[in-house]
């Protein structure tokens, strides 16, 4: 229900500002011929920095979050998630121009910060999910005669599930809207036509890149609350 | 260092006063529209459905949209946007927080509010709002923090705070400006992450717990 | 069977070892249902969980079915093992099919064996399979998630089932509907089953034998009547309560202290002949019964001494009968309800088995059991 009706509303919102524009002399329209090619090339970048960042973030703090929640990390777990806490209050421009910095300018240190950014919250839902999963089911699992590992694949992560893909929506969100940034830091993407258009006060450039990274944050989310809404099991997902 | 701490004062300052001003507005308007979806489940669904819409926009496409719509009033760039930013982002949390603790309050003890003679104005007052205050300030908590980390951006709309002296340091390659920008918005975020903690922990009672 | 042998748990806390289980030595023979209680932290749980490795034991030995449990694989053991707990523990991602089919999956059966075998045991707890395979738990009743708890670990048809306080967190009214469930299941199925409960009711109710715990120490193992007969000491006679002779009426039914079965007229027979019988029994009623024997009526003494005539004109109608296969609990309660020193006992059918009466129901409570073997071996 609440999915339906987001797409109903970007799609209105989408229209209604399209009307806004083309009535304001066709600006769209215009935009649409004077930077087709620049918004060609810029997305490629932008997505594959939203790719190889996020792939890289999702790949590797979903196993360091199951690796925290594991008993013999107790200890030292609680400690870390502090740590993630304060981390993910760090703002994502600072951490870009720390990334900065250390590492100077370009793609790498641009994915690098991205990928920090994206990473604590997945490791942090992650961790939570799991240790969330009540000891009892753990207890059944044992008696039932499934070993460690079974019972990791089978109950804890399918139980967590729902909870990690929150935290990968949260992080994708945060991958999205900081992707625009990384032009500052020359890592390129449709963050140069917008903050190149605000310098310039061209509008029409400033719009040809918001309009685009405004969709596309809007699509990834789409994509992934459908993922999220339909590879989870119904029995843990309250979205179905 | 020494030298700039004036000016990281007057940029804190700035900083401080766009999230409290929009945030502030925020609670004003989030808090009785959050409490007025309780009454119909599909208003609920269109308002979160727009308020989870609008934090889905990264902030800096959110700047470009705004800036041909409020240069009719001349103000397409500095402080009104970075507000209205702020404000529009800190709808989420707040509504979704003030929501879901109303929503959330035990039905027993609505039913007791009830038989003590209770009208819908009065339960809301006296029972259903001071229970739902720890809540909202979660809410508030999280706009805060996701919104210093907006308004530092908005040093590129020429908005001013912290975010200005790590634009410089960009622009100038100038380590200097851009670490000290850096520390400076990640302290402020984190000391008011703590405080705001702080004045939860104070707000809720010591019975109840609030999972945030 | 179930045999231990000196099994002993110590736990190393902070504070020093503690010993939860001392040097219990037990065994439940084949197809009985054997239930461990005793107040919380007696070591009754402790004792349950070393049986299957989730507490791993500091010493002694565990059988089942003869074969030492410390010479198999803890995870192939636990296969073999049935385990209910209380929290019922359905896992929530799965269906209640694949839940069913758990154990089945991890041995390794194929799927069209162990999707029938879910859908047989559905039936055999009254869950209709089309309605119940595909959903998940959270779509079941508290009283159906336990009935699949159940079932589940039933699965593979494990010899051998534990169960920690299963029908704990049900309602009063749905537990009792369950037990009796389980007790019918358990007639065909004949699992040893080991089950920790805090509930003497239950216990008395379901148990073939009772172990009762005091801290770690196994104190009494008997058979519900024997314990509730004779408790070992002081500490067990508490723990059953004062009203523990009350309870006894619950295990015993109608059968055991009937009597007098013989003693009846018919409605045709002459009063002398009444008057005989009821001096030779040494009770002041007689039960009159129809042409084929069933229960219509009764003569008081006093209402044909020194009359004459036929018997119809001297019966009274019964205020109430007693079912043969009725616990003394309901015996007791009707005729109470009643306000009668006796009641005439029927069959099914209704045919005359016999009298029961308070003097019997509390001989009977009152006789102390001395068959030494049915008490524990300790």
């Amino acid at each position: 229900m609440r999915a339906t009706t987001s797409i109903f509303l970007v799609f209105a919102a989408g229209v209604a500002f399209s009307l806004l524009l083309l009535n304001n002399d066709g600006l769209l329209i215009q935009i649409w011929v004077n930077f087709a090619d620049d918004v060609d090339f810029l997305i490629r970048q932008h997505i594959y920095l939203v790719v190889l960042s996020g792939g890289l973030a999702i790949l590797i703090a979903v196993p360091m979050g199951v690796w925290l929640s594991r008993p013999y990390m107790r200890k030292f777990a609680e400690g870390a998630m502090q740590g993630l806490n304060v981390g993910t209050t760090v703002p994502t421009l600072a951490v870009l121009a720390l990334s900065m910095s250390f590492l100077g300018i370009g793609v790498l240190p641009a994915i690098f910060a991205l990928w920090i950014a994206t990473l604590l919250p997945i490791v942090r839902n992650t961790y939570v999910g799991i240790r969330e999963v009540p000891d009892f089911l753990i207890e059944a699992a044992t008696g039932m005669g499934m070993t460690r590992t079974q019972i990791l694949f089978r109950i804890e992560l399918p139980n967590a599930l729902y909870v990690i893909f929150a935290g990968i929506r949260t992080a994708l969100a945060i991958n999205v809207g900081t992707v625009p940034l990384a032009f500052l830091i020359g890592a390129g993407g449709l963050g140069e036509l917008i903050f190149t258009g605000i310098a310039l006060d061209n509008i029409e450039m400033m719009l040809a890149g918001a309009i685009p990274v405004a969709l596309l944050a809007m699509l990834v989310d789409f994509i992934f609350l459908q993922i999220q809404t339909w590879s989870i099991s119904r029995g843990v997902n309250p979205l179905r | 260092m020494v030298d700039n701490l004036g000016l990281i004062g007057q940029r804190t300052l700035e900083h401080v006063s766009i999230v409290g001003v929009a945030v502030g507005i925020a609670i004003l308007t989030g808090v009785p529209i959050g409490i007025a979806i309780t009454q119909s489940k599909r208003a609920a669904d269109i308002v979160l459905g727009i308020a989870s819409v609008i934090v889905t926009i990264p902030s800096v496409a959110l700047f470009g949209l705004m800036i041909p719509i409020l240069s009719t009033i001349g103000q397409g760039v500095g402080y009104l946007p970075a507000v209205i930013a702020v404000l529009l982002y800190s709808q989420l949390p707040i509504i979704r927080n003030t929501y879901v603790a109303i929503t959330n309050v035990d039905p027993a003890m609505r039913e007791a509010a009830k038989g003590l003679g209770m009208t819908t104005m009065q339960r809301l007052m006296w029972v259903e709002i001071p229970l739902a205050v720890p809540v909202v300030m979660v809410g508030v908590r999280v706009a805060v923090v996701m919104n210093i980390g907006i308004t530092a951006i908005a040093a590129y709309i020429g908005a001013g705070g912290l975010g200005t002296f790590i634009s410089r340091g960009i622009s100038q390659t100038d380590p200097r400006q851009l670490i000290t920008g850096a520390i400076a918005v990640s302290v402020l975020a984190i000391v008011s992450d703590y405080f705001l903690l702080f004045v939860q922990k104070k707000l809720t009672p010591p019975q109840s717990t609030v999972i945030d | 069977m179930i045999r231990m042998e000196n099994l002993t748990k110590i736990f190393d806390t902070p504070d020093g070892d503690i010993t939860a289980v001392n040097h219990v030595n037990m065994e439940v023979p084949a197809g009985e249902i054997c239930i461990l209680l005793g107040p919380s932290g007696c070591g009754k749980t402790t004792t349950l969980k070393m049986i299957n490795g989730l507490i791993p034991k500091s010493s002694g030995k565990i059988f089942i079915d003869g074969k030492d449990t410390d010479t198999v694989d803890p995870v192939e053991l636990r296969r073999n093992i049935g385990y209910v707990i209380q929290q019922i523990g359905l896992f929530p991602n799965m269906t209640i099919e694949d839940n069913i089919c758990v154990v089945p999956d991890l041995l390794g059966w194929e799927k069209a064996k162990s999707r029938k075998r879910a859908a047989e045991l559905l039936e055999l707890v009254n869950l209709v399979p089309s309605a119940f395979l595909k959903r998940y738990p959270k779509e079941l009743s508290g009283g159906q998630q336990q009935r699949v708890g159940v079932i589940r670990a039933l699965a593979a048809d494990p010899p051998v089932l534990l169960m920690d306080e299963p029908f704990g967190a049900i309602d009063p009214i749905n537990r009792a509907v369950i037990q009796d469930e389980f007790l019918k299941m358990q007639k065909e199925i004949k699992k040893t089953i080991m089950f920790v409960s805090h509930d003497i009711d239950e216990a008395i109710k379901m148990a073939d034998k009772i172990a009762i715990f005091k801290d770690g120490v196994l104190e009494q193992y008997s058979a519900p009547d024997d314990l509730l007969a004779s408790p070992a000491n002081d500490f067990i006679a508490s723990f059953l309560g004062q009203d523990r002779t009350l309870k006894r009426l619950s295990l015993l039914c109608v059968d055991d202290v009937k009597f007098g079965e013989e003693y009846k007229v018919h409605g045709e027979a002459d009063l002398a002949n009444a008057i005989a019988q009821m001096k030779e029994l040494g009770h002041q009623n007689i039960v009159v019964t129809g042409l084929r024997g069933r229960a219509r009526a009764f003569l008081h003494l006093n209402d044909i001494m020194g009359k004459k005539g036929v018997i119809e004109e001297y019966r009274q109608a019964l205020p109430a009968v007693a079912n043969v296969k009725e616990d003394l609990k309901t015996a007791v309660s009707t005729m109470f309800r009643h306000d009668v020193s006796w009641l005439a006992c029927v069959d099914d059918d209704g045919f005359y088995k016999g009298y029961i009466t308070q003097k019997a129901i509390s001989r009977a409570l009152s006789a102390i059991y001395r068959d030494e073997t049915l008490n524990t071996k300790r």
